[in-house]
């Protein structure tokens, strides 16, 4: 019993990690007052773009990179269009979110059929060995725990240090930091960009190591997931990595319901509308002080700003 | 002789309309045929050996007909353009290869008369509209009775698509066939209400090893699951195609299928010009299904026994669903010494005793 909750746990964490790793980026850019809904589109091209480095060079790590610059390069496209020419950000980003995808499936068509070999776990030395704990935390790909990090360090730079004292300053009131001399722009332009490259990671996750090959569907709206936990969340980075292993808990769960051989007749279709019900409904209910969403809401998002 | 107006003029129409003549009886223009799938081609699986098929019709009829074919086609309103398009375009005969294409084929049927159009794995057919299915449950219950042999904790694992009742037949003869050598043999099912969902099916491959199954096996259209079994060590079988490119260690047989033989039947009967609809649903017999290369890993003993029920089925003399047919909440379906008519095959809409998970109310 305690092996098969050590497997439940081993696999919500790896549901969860794509997931988390592009609201995460999304985070950023929202917390900054950008509004970017190409999360989707910025996850599939990342996708790809590591299926090919994987692919061609033989090796994980250099597809991982691919992935990251891929979302980088989609993500300038938005800056262009939202901070260069303060084109509607709402548009922008679901234009990017179809263009990306669309994109992915047509560059994507040569390697549809072709697999990766599946990257090795890196069990940390001795801590994997705890018996119930080390298995489920301790044993992942590599790019979990880099995920951990991440967020650790994202949540601390957010709340405790200066730069995160600008890049919420930015996000209020880009009038009023833009006064004080802060570089408006540039902030947001290294916002936007943390965030495609947050989402590329994601997506890279989802080829190389998740599923070790490449098809047209990948992604299947996770991206759209990590915007709604970004907001449900209300921009909290904490709260944001819980609503993801949630969310990545319950879709697991059904999954392991069906196969422990319990007589339960539930619609396999409600279990799989269950991970999206139950995330809502939580997040809402945790993050319904009205007065912390005021404080945690970048004041300006999805406003344009021009300097003048 | 002089060549003077009328004498040129004479000369010169008697040629044009000998040429005429001539190459009209010389090569008719092939005959167009398309084809639509529901999933990529690939390298293996559902829409890969429809392809191989379509392959082997086309150089088998090589400069009568001309085929083509649209992959990826989802089950839905956009089937019912693609069918529309494709008999709009010139095509003489249409193939949709996969269940959900059937209410789309029959409509599009019935506006066009002239054109002939088969449709996989469905029941409806009309004047213009045929159907043909193929036994996969026979390849099943081949594979069942090796799984028996070969599993250590008595669960297997099995992926599925959507609870119709060409996918419960194969659970049923699967398991059937496991109990048929092991009778604690007992199987675990998975939906992924996808035919093509590789992330899925892999997710639900690896839960069905975390919860003890040794043996895998699947009725989607990936490689995914022979891939997870792969790396989790332990056995699976293949369907449509031979999959051991995808799990060298794992992988044990394939339930695969062959569709060239029948295309070219068809395809013949309607370029000489008498095809009628038909509801045909070809096994072992007619070649369309076939037991795959068996892994070393399997006992000889086991090999043997295996090629024999394959040729009793072949001969018609096993059924893997004589009577008694039990399902699983204790009643029984068919009773002993009578086999399972084709109807009721049809209309299967339950699992029978060994499988160990509740069928979803659709």
């Amino acid at each position: 019993m305690t092996e098969l909750i050590a497997s439940i746990l081993f696999a919500t964490i790896v549901a969860a990690t794509p997931i988390a790793l592009a609201g995460l980026g999304e985070l950023v850019t929202e917390k900054s007052g950008m509004l970017n809904l190409g999360a989707e589109g910025l996850m599939a091209v990342g996708a790809l773009a590591a299926f090919i480095g994987a692919y061609s060079f033989g090796s994980p790590w250099l597809g991982l990179v691919f992935g990251i610059a891929a979302g980088v390069a989609l993500s300038l496209v938005f800056a262009l269009l939202t901070l260069g020419l303060l084109a509607n950000h709402v548009a922008t980003g679901l234009a990017l979110a179809i263009f990306g995808t669309g994109f992915a499936a047509f560059a994507g068509k040569p390697y549809e059929s072709q697999v990766l070999t599946p990257v090795a776990a890196w069990a940390i030395p001795f801590l994997s060995e705890i018996p119930f704990v080390g298995k489920a935390l301790f044993s992942h790909q590599p790019i979990v725990y880099l995920s951990w990090l991440l967020f650790g360090v994202v949540a601390w730079l957010l709340a405790r240090s200066r730069l995160g004292l600008i890049l919420r300053a930015v996000g209020e009131s880009p009038q009023n930091a833009h006064a004080i001399g802060l570089p408006v722009r540039l902030v947001r332009l290294l916002a936007i960009v943390f965030g495609g490259g947050m989402a590329g990671l994601g997506g890279a996750y989802l080829s190389v190591f998740y599923t070790p090959f490449w098809t047209e569907h990948m992604v299947a709206g996770r991206g759209w997931i990590a915007l709604a936990l970004v907001v449900f969340a209300t921009w909290r980075p904490l709260r944001l990595f819980f609503g993801a292993h949630l969310f990545g808990g319950i879709l697991v769960i059904q999954l392991f319901v069906q196969s422990s051989g319990l007589q339960i007749e539930i619609p396999s279709q409600l279990l799989t509308a269950m991970p999206y019900l139950v995330t809502i409904v939580v997040l809402v209910f945790i993050s319904g002080n009205a007065k912390l969403i005021r404080l945690n809401s970048p004041a300006s998002l999805g406003l344009p700003f021009r300097p003048d | 002789m002089t060549i003077d107006r009328r004498h040129f003029l004479k000369t010169s129409a008697t040629l044009a309309s000998a040429t005429a003549i001539g190459t009209s009886a010389l090569a008719a223009d092939p005959m167009k045929i398309g084809f639509v799938y529901v999933s990529p081609i690939g390298d293996a699986g559902w829409t890969y050996q429809h392809n191989l098929g379509r392959l082997q019709m086309e150089s088998a009829l090589s400069g009568k007909v001309k085929t083509s074919y649209v992959e990826k086609v989802p089950e839905g309103a956009d089937a019912e353009r693609v069918i529309r398009e494709m008999a709009n375009s010139g095509n003489k005969i249409i193939f949709a290869a996969s269940f959900g294409y059937m209410n789309y084929m029959e409509k599009v049927s019935k506006q066009f008369p002239k054109l002939v159009f088969m449709h996989a794995t469905g029941y409806k057919s009309g004047t213009n509209f045929g159907n043909y299915n193929a036994r996969f449950y026979e390849g099943r219950y081949l594979t069942g009775v090796i799984a028996g042999h070969m599993t250590k904790s008595n669960v297997l694992g099995y992926v599925a698509a959507f609870p119709i009742p060409e996918v419960l037949q194969g659970i049923n003869a699967f398991i059937r066939g496991a109990r048929s050598v092991n009778p604690k043999a007992e199987v675990r099912v998975v939906w992924v209400n996808s035919w093509y969902d590789p992330g899925k099916e892999r997710q639900a491959a690896m839960t069905l090893v975390d919860s003890k199954a040794d043996i895998l096996t699947h009725h989607t259209d990936s490689t995914a699951v022979v891939q997870a079994a792969e790396e989790k060590g332990v056995y699976a079988f293949g369907y449509h195609s031979d999959m051991s490119k995808y799990g060298p260690k794992a992988h044990l047989s394939a339930c695969t299928h062959h569709w060239g033989d029948y295309y070219i039947k068809v395809v013949n009967q309607v370029l000489a010009g008498n095809w009628k609809p038909d509801n045909i649903w070809g096994g072992i017999k007619e070649g369309m299904i076939k037991l795959g290369p068996i892994s070393s890993v399997v006992p000889a003993a086991v090999k043997s026994k295996v090629s024999q029920i394959e040729a009793e089925i072949k001969a018609g003399k096993f059924h893997p669903f004589a009577g008694p047919v039990v399902d699983q909440d204790g009643k029984q379906r068919l009773a002993a010494g009578s086999v399972m008519s084709d109807k009721d095959l049809g209309g299967m809409n339950y699992y029978v005793e060994g499988v160990t998970s509740k069928l979803p109310k659709s």
